[in-house]
């Protein structure tokens, strides 16, 4: 794979380089979350998961995925 | 006391404690106090997955929401705005609706802004949450709330994680006299006797994270909060005698040798 077809994107604050054809549903997978035990946003645009496998992500895209940790 | 059953958005639960699961050392403590504790509701936080450490634990895998009723908060909110995505988040993970709203105006003191919060409660009780809103010891704060919608009053004792037990109680009474609504003390509570007492002044349950997590003996602590809250609620509906400043003997008079 060459540098062109790579874009850079935020995931949880953090910068990473992923295929430009990536789907959202991808970058989940690779990076191993149980998709039924979180939730994503988009852009600040709250995502439907059913549909993650369909969302193409561009350059500069900003993803949160947020879970359920212990709290009062 | 088969009939006094404890009631949110006609959901019937069992106990009257609601339990926090932050500040515990880990999940497994924290599982062991829940189960413990009796609680059928816990209070939950919406934060980042943790990207870079994969084999992190996860709350769910301690604590299974298909049994026990997980209550997504607000903590760490200090604007209206803030609190709705995040609850708008957690309902996303998997379909919850009964939310605690808490939206914090102040860093120190961890005081509700009240303003925020209303504001808050109007959109979400339009969105179809069902809210619980953490509030100050406010009559007036707490009718606001009401007549928003929320399905549940749940006023500080004392400031988050103080300990410090309920300061106002005559607030407290005044809030149980004028709602019908679930009247649920959260946060400042200190030990066992303050649930007990929350519970006497005539609320309908008791939310406590840090008073079972950092004392000594968590577990122990769990199960004093549960007979606490179950004792104090018998002693509510059983009804206190009369406060009287004189003696009065406990044994009668007639038959004396």
């Amino acid at each position: 794979m060459t540098k062109k077809n790579k874009i850079k994107i935020k995931v949880n604050g953090k910068f990473i380089s992923v295929n430009s054809q990536s789907t959202v549903k991808n970058i989940l997978i690779g990076k191993k979350i149980p998709i039924n035990k979180v939730a994503i946003e988009l852009n600040k645009e709250i995502l439907n998961k059913s549909k993650i496998d369909k969302i193409k992500l561009k350059s500069k895209d900003i993803i949160e995925i947020v879970h359920f940790i212990g709290g009062g | 006391m088969d009939k006094d059953h404890f009631i949110i958005e006609k959901k019937r639960f069992k106990s009257r404690l609601i339990v926090g699961t932050g500040k515990y050392k880990s999940f497994s403590e924290c599982a062991k106090a829940v189960k413990i504790s009796g609680a059928d509701i816990v209070t939950v936080a919406v934060r980042r997955v943790n990207i870079t450490d994969k084999k992190k634990p996860l709350l769910m895998d301690h604590l299974d929401p298909k049994k026990i009723t997980y209550m997504p908060n607000t903590a760490g909110c200090f604007t209206s705005n803030e609190a709705l995505r995040t609850l708008r988040l957690a309902r996303e993970i998997g379909g919850w609706k009964l939310v605690k709203l808490e939206v914090l105006g102040d860093k120190k003191n961890l005081f509700p802004d009240m303003e925020e919060t209303l504001k808050s409660t109007n959109v979400l009780v339009k969105e179809g949450f069902k809210v619980m809103v953490y509030c100050n010891d406010d009559p007036l704060a707490a009718k606001k709330l009401e007549d928003a919608g929320a399905s549940a009053i749940m006023p500080l004792a004392s400031p988050i994680g103080s300990g410090l037990g309920i300061l106002n109680k005559v607030n407290i009474k005044i809030i149980r006299k004028q709602t019908k609504l679930p009247l649920i003390i959260d946060a400042g509570i200190g030990d066992a006797a303050d649930a007990a007492e929350a519970m006497q002044l005539g609320c309908d349950g008791v939310l406590v994270n840090t008073a079972i997590a950092k004392s000594k003996k968590p577990l122990l602590m769990a199960e004093a909060m549960k007979l606490a809250v179950i004792s104090g609620r018998k002693s509510y509906l059983a009804g206190r005698i009369k406060f009287n400043f004189f003696g009065s003997p406990s044994s009668p008079k007639k038959g004396i040798i």
